[in-house]
């Protein structure tokens, strides 16, 4: 089946199987990898994208849900070689190791600092509890955060 | 794919790589915090098919029958593949052959694979797999690692026997070391007992297995995976295929960690041969459940451990018996089990030791290298009764891990004296240093509650207990193992008229970072700003060993050094310049010190040593729990760790942060669980690691004491944090509980005492 969503601003088609998740549409369909395919149930975070504005893992969504609705995923973060401040932070605080996890916390962090510019240590930790990161033990993740929350 | 520039990313800003010693960032952090970074399982190629592997359902069981005529006439179907398509070698194994490419008579595990499918889409290729039809008679399981040595053999060739290893006639032995050193029958003023169990572990990478297979249209392949050793996948892959060393190259996908569950192959031989029968490419995905059965575990282990010691807390003999299931296939069952037996002790100086460890086939999932490597399981144990004897002897734990610290000087338990360095005592006193937080008060939010938001009291039953352990294990392969690593180094002048390096390596890099040392030490030893890296691959380079072993680092920055002096003395003869186009090439290999095999009776050195250096880590754990609900939380952890020389603070302070949340992992949560040898648990709602509400702030001190053989006395640091936490979490909860708590992870039962 045919179906039409905007990703990242830019409206795209694509010929999909009915059972086939968002993720596999954004990864394999429309040669956006980023996202990532760490668990494809839900409980990882790696394929973390914003669906109309709100915080989703993309493996949870059908393609067919996805018709007409407005998806972002971390391709969309840096602006002509600019690193989005999130990305930067990441960076510069060896907040990536393996870096399977990094564009879904990138997406989530943002998606946090988006409604909650200050986070306590608290509520970083409540935030990002969705997304599974096996190498950092994220304690450089929370210096990135807070990084860039600090602007 | 092309040579990646190291200097600048082109578009963004310049990275500052920095030199040996600087806190460097990562040079790949940015194309994979913008989501570029191509991953295994991200690879395409024109034409590709999707590979699928039809894995077994049961434990054990004989094939009667396999019929793949249905699945292969369906649509979208290219290819399917049994065992009697295995066009060379039927059989492969990381370091004994027993492992069938695709099952071929009998399955041995759960997920064993039997054939291979490949198809346009990914889901017809799962639904082809799923008409195969496969009449299995089920046999009954071995999966008790005491019984299997009494039970019918599963390899009754006997595959790794021999080797020089002790020979033990006992069924299904992988292998039996015994270390016998002074006189294992020596009293002491006190004696401690315990019998300690650790489940398995899994690594739980979050990149799956994945890679892409091309064939090269004259009969050879390419493969790109996610891996750990580029070259030892290569000397495995091409006896099966039948095909000539230099048709098979394997180039390093982007690795979504590792920690020793990528060392055995996982899609290189089946995704090479869908694609030389299709002659299309073919990718291969597995998912999270795949994953938690196409990779090896963490061993499970039973030990058996007796400390003796004097009123003024020296150990007087130390006895113990380690029993580890390796599961279906050897993998690095036999090393693992040598590991186990040398670090049983931990760093401590005892002269009277007896030690034996056994790892065993059974029908359990195959268990191999996972971080640790055997010495986290016997450090859980040792470290239990160090806090056992010290209790016994009124003794701060602390105080009494200090009068028995190990020092340079001093033998081991298989009469290898250490000649490197070892500070034991000083990663004690430092970690011991680092001031302890407060006790927080009550009432306080649900995050900061044992369980966390789970808990819905006001914190009536809590109580914090202080945890304290140490651990040691070696750096790099031992035993008489002929490890080296390759690099090469190309000089060259750019369009500029500037010199720029090209640094070759086979290292593979799966996170911890090591493109970054490649770098820094090229840009050290040349004084030159621009360096490359190229791609990790077979095709250029000879082997760099593997990302194994806490020595990737070690090894690598040597090869690296090497290849740098002669460059540095070609252009020396050169006078000092390259002409525009000239360039010199230049490939060296690093060795480290000879290490030699083990006594097979008794477990002793043949020659000055069987391991290359050791490093060690002491930790200090504030933990609470809810003495009523049994939830846990770790409240704070403070580690000192030996280090050598930090070629990069800033990824050192990462390896240790993590490894620590592996062992905490194993401490409260982590286990695969079997229920007569099939996986019950394979997904992340079921196999928990931990998160961002479970891991607490680490405190780290690095120890730097160089090590005198090593490159800018340098020492891996991936290991000593996931040999030591699990031990220093649970002495926590044991000071909280005032329980024994013999087994990890400790479970919620445990805690409460049901």
């Amino acid at each position: 089946m045919k179906i039409g969503l905007t990703v990242n601003g830019e409206r795209r088609e694509a010929d999909v199987w009915g059972g086939e998740s968002l993720l596999y549409v954004l990864r394999e369909r429309l040669g956006l990898p980023g996202s990532k395919n760490a668990c494809e149930q839900g409980e990882c975070g790696s394929c973390s994208v914003l669906y109309d504005g709100t915080l989703v893992c993309a493996c949870l969504v059908l393609a067919g849900q996805a018709e007409g609705h407005e998806v972002t995923t971390v391709e969309s973060f840096a602006h002509e070689g600019v690193l989005h401040p999130v990305q930067e932070a990441f960076a510069r605080m060896g907040a990536v190791q393996c870096g399977f996890c990094t564009p879904g916390l990138i997406v989530a962090t943002a998606d946090l600092l988006a409604r909650n510019p200050s986070p306590s240590d608290d509520e970083i930790r409540e935030a990002l509890s969705g997304n599974l990161c096996r190498c950092t033990g994220y304690a450089k993740i929370f210096d990135a955060v807070r990084l860039a929350a600090a602007g | 794919m092309t040579t990646e520039r190291v200097v600048s990313v082109p578009g963004r800003r310049r990275l500052e790589i920095g030199r040996v010693g600087e806190a460097a960032e990562r040079i790949d952090a940015v194309p994979k915090a913008t989501g570029e970074f191509a991953y295994s399982s991200d690879l395409f190629a024109e034409g590709m098919l999707w590979g699928h592997t039809l894995r077994s359902p049961h434990a054990h069981a004989r094939i009667v029958d396999v019929d793949v005529s249905e699945a292969v006439s369906l649509p979208g179907v290219h290819a399917v593949l049994t065992q009697d398509d295995v066009p060379g070698e039927k059989r492969y194994g990381l370091e004994f052959r027993d492992q069938p490419v695709l099952a071929s008579g009998t399955v041995r595990y759960f997920g064993e694979p039997v054939a291979i499918v490949a198809a346009d889409h990914p889901e017809q290729a799962r639904r082809a797999a799923e008409r195969i039809r496969v009449v299995y008679e089920p046999l009954e399981p071995v999966v008790d690692a005491e019984r299997a040595l009494e039970q019918e053999p599963l390899h009754p060739e006997r595959p790794t026997s021999g080797h020089g290893y002790r020979d033990d006639p006992r069924s299904n032995v992988v292998r039996t070391i015994v270390i016998r050193h002074g006189d294992p029958e020596r009293s002491g003023d006190v004696s401690v007992s315990g019998i300690y169990e650790v489940g398995m572990q899994d690594q739980a990478f979050l990149g799956p297995e994945s890679g892409l297979a091309v064939p090269d249209g004259e009969g050879g392949i390419d493969i790109y995976v996610a891996t750990q050793w580029l070259h030892v996948d290569r000397d495995q892959v091409v006896p099966c295929l039948g095909l000539e060393p230099e048709q098979v190259r394997i180039h390093l996908a982007g690795v979504g960690g590792a920690f020793g569950g990528r060392e055995d192959l996982s899609m290189q031989i089946h995704g090479a041969m869908l694609a030389l029968r299709t002659n299309r490419p073919v990718k291969m995905v597995y998912n999270r459940q795949e994953s938690f059965v196409g990779h090896i575990h963490r061993h499970p282990a039973r030990i058996w451990a007796e400390h003796r010691a004097r009123h003024d807390g020296k150990l007087t003999c130390v006895r113990m018996r380690i029993l580890l299931d390796g599961g279906a296939y050897a993998s690095s069952s036999t090393a693992v089990t040598s590991n186990a037996a040398s670090f049983a002790c931990g760093p401590y100086a005892v002269e009277n030791v007896l030690v034996e460890s056994t790892s065993v086939y059974t029908n359990n999932p195959p268990c191999g290298a996972m971080r640790g490597f055997g010495a986290v399981q016997t450090c859980f144990a040792s470290e239990a009764q160090m806090d056992r004897l010290a209790a016994a002897l009124s003794i701060d734990p602390v105080e009494l891990r200090l009068r028995n610290a190990l020092a340079p000087g001093d033998e081991l338990p298989t009469g290898q004296k250490i000649d490197g360095s070892l500070p034991v005592a000083e990663v004690i006193r430092r970690c011991a240093a680092i001031p302890v937080p407060e006790p927080e008060e009550l009432p306080r939010g649900p995050l900061r509650l044992p369980g966390g938001a789970g808990n819905v009291t006001r914190g009536e039953g809590v109580t914090r207990g202080v945890g304290f352990a140490v651990g040691f294990k070696n750096i790099g392969y031992s035993e008489g193992f002929d490890d080296y690593t390759a690099a090469r180094v190309r000089l060259f002048t750019d369009a500029s008229g500037e010199l720029v390096a090209e640094v070759h390596c086979a290292a593979a890099e799966v996170g911890q970072g090591v493109t970054n040392v490649l770098a820094q030490v090229a840009r050290t030893e040349l004084e030159l700003e621009n360096v490359m890296v190229a791609p990790h691959t077979t095709s250029t380079v000879d082997s760099a060993g593997s990302a194994s072993a806490s020595r990737m680092t070690w090894m690598a920055s040597g090869a690296v050094r090497l290849a740098c002096d002669a460059v540095k003395e070609e252009l020396a003869r050169r006078g000092g310049s390259l002409e525009a186009g000239d360039e010199i090439d230049a490939e060296r290999i690093y060795r480290h010190p000879k290490t030699a095999p083990l006594d097979p009776e008794t477990g002793q050195v043949t020659d000055e040593r069987a391991h290359v250096a050791f490093a060690c880590a002491a930790m200090r754990v504030v933990a609470e729990v809810d003495t009523e609900l049994g939830l846990t939380r770790v409240a704070w952890i403070g580690t000192a760790q030996d280090v050598g020389k930090a070629l990069n603070p800033q990824a050192v302070h990462g390896q240790i942060e993590g490894g620590t949340a592996q062992g905490l992992g194993l401490a409260l949560m982590e286990e695969i669980q079997t229920s007569g040898g099939l996986i019950t648990n394979a997904s992340f709602t079921d196999y928990l690691i931990p998160t961002t509400l479970d891991m607490p702030p680490v405190d780290s001190v690095l120890v730097e004491e160089p090590e005198p053989e090593a490159p800018y006395g340098v020492k891996g640091v991936g290991e000593p944090p996931t040999v030591v936490s699990t031990a220093a979490i649970v002495s926590a909860l044991r000071d909280a509980t005032g329980r024994e708590l013999t087994r990890v992870p400790v479970r919620p039962d445990d805690i409460v005492g049901l």
